[in-house]
């Protein structure tokens, strides 16, 4: 076994054990950590690939710095109770067709892989060679030549976020801002609650009958909001 | 003995033989890249968690920059590198303002899902 092939194996499997501890996990504190799993994962493979400062900036950046706000939050909020998986992924119909979507994104790369030979082709986008030095030197002379414009707009970018992040977390002196169906959607997801444990024990036939219709509540809800806005 | 080191030496060619077929191509980063993005895209149609819908949307913008990274190996080119720069700005870009939606939403109502977003239009 070589040594490539067994960076491959770990790696991906690290990736995928990730990705679907993110999706598949009740508690968001697990979610997040399985998603360092696949972040992990994605630099190992980085490495492998010799684009060694995308490797190191993916850890920083994105293992320490994104998770760490991602984890933050949850706590901040006091949201890490686990959800009850039976209510909260939407039920059977819309699970089916993201199964079906999730399967044919794979499917369309797999059926492409296969009609190519595997060899990528394209017109050089004239901003080097990676055989023509290290990777760092080649992507700060492109980003500083070629993409100076895009990276300033990018600082810009970055601006911009922080400015709208303060102006919407601040705290909004003045009059108590209600919400008029809150009462309404506790009731209900009290209700969701009771069904979902009453349906465990019954057949599927009866569980579509008292299947839960989320268009009506939000529609609604979203009416009476305006009207007492008015 | 000797049919003893035959045997090891045909083993051998064998192992040679399945080391050369199982050789690393740019074509699994792909298919892994692929399959880490349909995760992904599944874990966002199917949770209504704001905070883990946005966990999967990380997990496609992964799997894109890996992709990324394979077509600049395969075309020899550091333009596909020079993008997955970008897209690491503009995810923490994305983070930072989504993250904060979700904060001034859920400060008020922690028991909240994406379906109940539908309040903060107007």
């Amino acid at each position: 076994m070589s040594v490539e092939l067994l960076v491959f194996v770990v790696a991906a499997a690290a990736c995928l054990a990730g990705a679907i501890g993110v999706v598949a996990s009740s508690n968001p504190v697990n979610a997040a950590l399985s998603l360092v799993g696949t972040l992990f994962g994605i630099a190992v493979l980085f490495v492998a690939q010799e684009a060694n400062f995308l490797a190191a900036v993916q850890v920083i950046v994105y293992a320490g710095a994104v998770v760490v706000l991602f984890l933050f939050v949850i706590m901040f909020l006091g949201v890490d109770q686990a959800e009850d998986l039976r209510i909260e992924p939407l039920g059977g119909g819309q699970r089916i067709v993201a199964g079906v979507l999730g399967a044919g994104v794979v499917g369309l790369v797999l059926a492409s892989l296969a009609d190519t030979s595997g060899e990528a082709t394209g017109v050089p986008s004239g901003v080097g060679a990676l055989s023509d030095g290290t990777d760092l030197d080649l992507l700060s002379n492109a980003i500083f030549t070629r993409y100076v414009f895009a990276f300033e707009l990018t600082s810009a970018l970055l601006v911009i976020a922080v400015l709208g992040a303060v102006v919407m977390v601040r705290r909004v002196r003045g009059p108590e801002i209600v919400d008029p169906g809150q009462d309404e959607r506790e009731e209900e997801l009290r209700e969701r609650r009771a069904d979902a444990e009453q349906s465990a024990e019954e057949p599927a036939s009866a569980r579509a009958v008292r299947r839960f219709h989320p268009d009506d509540t939000t529609e609604a809800d979203a009416d009476e909001a305006e009207e007492v806005r008015a | 003995m000797l049919s003893a080191a035959t045997a090891h030496s045909s083993g051998a060619a064998t192992n040679v033989m399945l080391m050369s077929a199982l050789e690393v191509t740019p074509a699994w980063y792909l298919v892994l890249g692929s399959l880490l993005f349909g995760i992904g895209a599944v874990g966002l149609l199917v949770r209504r968690n704001p905070l883990v819908m946005f966990m999967c949307v990380e997990l496609m913008l992964n799997a894109v920059t890996l992709t990324f990274v394979t077509f600049s190996r395969m075309l020899n080119d550091v333009g596909g590198q020079a993008i997955v720069v970008f897209v690491l700005v503009v995810a923490a870009a994305e983070v930072v303002v989504g993250l904060g939606i979700i904060v001034a939403f859920l400060r008020k109502r922690p028991e909240a899902t994406a379906d109940d977003m539908a309040v903060l239009e107007g």
